[in-house]
């Protein structure tokens, strides 16, 4: 009975989380959580692409996925990295602090 | 439309309801005789020196870099596995090419010192 | 059922293969050798076969490979020759660079290597799947290589603040592509292409719409265009000068790859006047954004950041008629960019020295008296970027307003020479502190840093001057390569 939801419904849904991860990373100031803000934004592109693919009857969307979750995960190693090894300069976490650079 | 949510209303207040009921059950029948020991945090355990709420070692984080690259791993394998039977012989040399890098990957962050805990 | 696996045609991709094999190769050397300049020269030789490689494919007719993901035309393989070149270069500067400061470590040039296959894959890409893990790949080594330098804060910063905003810049790409997906049913450039023209498909359609803009906005960060430009100046001045360097051409360029296949191929029909002026509005902007910001910088190295997006917005000059003859101007913009901005920052990396890590100008005050010919190969460089005849800078700006002009839009060109003119005052600034300025006076007990000049940098710094001049006076070899690119 739950095919009878309608494909506007998941789009809705995908654009409303990609907004709220959007809106997180520009207004949340803790780099941690803006990783996961970034996290959201492509989980919900991942939501699309499987509603489109199931409409379409397509698979083209489902490997997108699978690319997607890929590099995602890649991106979260790195920016953990990069954030370990910013920690060692400055015990922060907070994007404010890291400001060497300045024109 | 909304019908057709009803099972998960059902399921969601018969989820709630159980671990409640019991909870209260417990409480019914349990004798209440409370001394200091029975009290602590850590019934049957030591207490913890210094504060609970260290950081974590930066090593620890790159024991969790290392596994979320190599769980995705599955989920290209997965899709491989399911197929092995309908696909020609030689696209398992491309599986293991595919290994054979990541392996190259892990090979290289042992060599580094990323899986030695200090 | 069994399942058909289709050709894959690995030939067509053999400069890619070059570069990534040679990558994996350096990073599995990295951990058994002591002496890691040889790795760097290991990497030169990878290249050296990419570069043959595309060469000897230019003369075979184009094929599709990996299911009509990839191609190897010549749009494809004259992009290959500005990325070998521009990461060639990049890797000279930084045999120098990184062993000045003890930075010298094999993941360095895997990183760069890596960098420079994504960059090959952007340009190859005939579906959006290939640009997208193209672009990645790209990325997130530049990320990487941005915080290489791990005793400065200011390093690890530009990377941090490079990854997030590139990874936010990724997922608006992803949304893009995700609704044009839906929008047209599938990821192929030309089957996308296919949809507007016989399809039934048109740009009035909402979610292709949006879709379209949002892989605007993705493709506008990475080649930092206004108003997406914000990250350029503090990474461009945190990162390692040499990669800097490799960044400022590599990145750009492989961003104009993929952005103009896909509007030729893919939005080609569809690419009407609308389109052609969002373009057009965009590449006003950029050109006047960047030269203006660029006036008032005190430090070079952001100097060149804004010049980088003024130089952007010259180059979209080049992409909004949307002519062939526009894409071989950019394509010959790009290579002539290439030798000169990379000789700058060579100029920028030999001077920054040691002790006190600086790139303000002032401190190029008196240089001609000190290095006569390291100011003169600076100023050289600087005017070939005003765009000043006889270097290819000159040639690479009139190639891209004559596109412009043929293409009854001369306005465009006109801003673009009010813009070069704007540029002239802070690239001949420098010039100034260089032969009109005494050096500061030195304090009493303070020693002159002397200037070392070690082999690998000088060789850039002669690659990049001879061949400035040599295209500057007779432009035909390089004009002959670019019109071999053609869509295959």
């Amino acid at each position: 009975m739950l095919e009878q939801v309608p494909v506007s419904h998941y789009l809705l849904l995908s654009a409303i989380l990609f907004s709220i991860g959007a809106g997180g990373v520009l207004i949340r100031r803790n780099v941690i959580i803006v990783l996961m803000c970034i996290e959201m934004m492509m989980n919900a592109v991942n939501l699309t692409f499987i509603t489109f693919s199931r409409y379409l009857d397509s698979a083209t969307g489902q490997i997108f996925v699978f690319m997607i979750m890929a590099v995602a995960a890649v991106e979260v190693a790195v920016g953990l990295a990069l954030l370990v090894e910013l920690n060692r300069h400055k015990q922060s976490v907070n994007i404010d602090d890291f400001n060497a650079l300045k024109g | 439309m909304l019908q057709e949510f009803e099972f998960l209303g059902v399921l969601g207040a018969i989820t709630l309801t159980i671990p409640v009921v019991t909870l209260i059950i417990a409480w019914l029948l349990r004798p209440k005789k409370p001394n200091p020991a029975k009290q602590e945090t850590y019934e049957s355990g030591i207490k913890t020196i210094g504060d609970t709420w260290v950081q974590f070692k930066a090593q620890y984080y790159i024991y969790a870099i290392i596994f979320v690259v190599f769980d995705i791993e599955a989920v290209f394998l997965f899709p491989f596995a399911v197929a092995l039977r309908q696909l020609p012989l030689y696209s398992l040399i491309w599986a293991i090419v595919f290994i054979v890098l990541l392996f190259d990957g892990l090979l290289y962050g042992w060599r580094k010192g990323a899986l030695h805990w200090n | 059922m069994p399942i058909e696996i289709p050709t894959l045609n690995i030939a067509a991709l053999t400069p890619f293969l070059a570069v990534t094999v040679t990558a994996f190769v350096v990073m599995f050397f990295e951990l058994f050798v002591n002496d890691k300049r040889i790795l760097g020269y290991l990497s030169l030789l990878g290249l050296a076969v990419a570069a043959i490689s595309s060469v000897m494919l230019l003369g075979v007719s184009p094929a599709p490979a990996f299911q009509e993901m990839a191609i190897s035309d010549g749009y494809a393989l004259v992009l290959n020759l500005i990325f070998i070149v521009t990461a060639a270069l990049s890797i000279l500067i930084s045999l120098s660079y990184l062993g000045d400061r003890a930075l010298q470590r094999g993941e360095y040039y895997a990183l760069l290597l890596f960098s420079t296959g994504g960059m090959m894959l952007m340009g190859a890409a005939t579906d959006l799947i290939v640009v997208f893990m193209g672009l990645e790949i790209m990325s997130i080594a530049l990320y990487v290589l941005a915080a290489f330098n791990r005793r400065k804060m200011g390093s690890g910063e530009a990377g941090m603040k490079y990854f997030i905003l590139g990874a936010f810049a990724s997922a608006f790409f992803l949304y893009g592509v995700a609704l044009v997906y839906g929008a047209t049913g599938s990821t192929n450039l030309s089957a996308i292409g296919n949809w507007f023209t016989s399809g039934g498909g048109d740009l009035t359609d909402p979610i292709a719409l949006v879709g379209l803009s949002l892989l605007l906005v993705g493709f506008a960060f990475k080649i930092a265009a206004v108003p997406f430009q914000w990250w350029t100046p503090d990474v461009y001045q945190g990162a390692p000068t040499s990669v800097t360097a490799f960044m400022s051409v590599g990145a750009k360029a492989a961003g104009f790859a993929a952005l103009v296949r896909l509007l030729m191929v893919s939005f080609g029909q569809a690419f009407t006047l609308d389109w052609q002026i969002a373009v057009a509005a965009l590449a006003v902007v950029t050109m006047t954004g960047g030269n203006i910001a660029a006036l008032a910088q005190k430090d070079i190295k952001r100097m060149l950041a804004f010049s980088s997006i003024a130089h952007a917005g010259y180059i979209l000059v080049g992409v909004v008629p949307g002519t062939i003859d526009g894409v071989q101007a950019v394509l010959f913009y790009l290579m002539g960019y290439a030798f000169m901005n990379i000789g700058a920052f060579a100029v920028v990396a030999v001077l920054e020295h040691r002790v006190a890590i600086s790139s303000a100008i002032e401190e190029y005050a008196g240089l001609a008296a000190r290095k006569p010919l390291l100011a003169a190969a600076m100023l050289l460089f600087m005017v070939s970027l005003t765009g000043l005849p006889p270097f290819v800078g000159f040639w690479g700006k009139l190639y891209v307003f004559r596109a412009a002009v043929e293409a009854n839009m001369s306005w465009l060109a006109v801003v673009g020479v009010i813009n070069s003119a704007i540029s002239a005052f802070y690239y001949l600034g420098v010039v100034v502190q260089m032969y009109m300025r005494p050096a500061a006076a030195t304090e009493d007990g303070e020693e002159v840093v002397p200037i070392s000049l070690s082999g690998p940098v000088t060789i850039t710094l002669a690659v990049a001057v001879i061949i400035t001049v040599i295209l500057g006076i007779w432009p035909t070899p390089l004009v002959n390569l670019t019109s071999l690119a053609v869509f295959g």
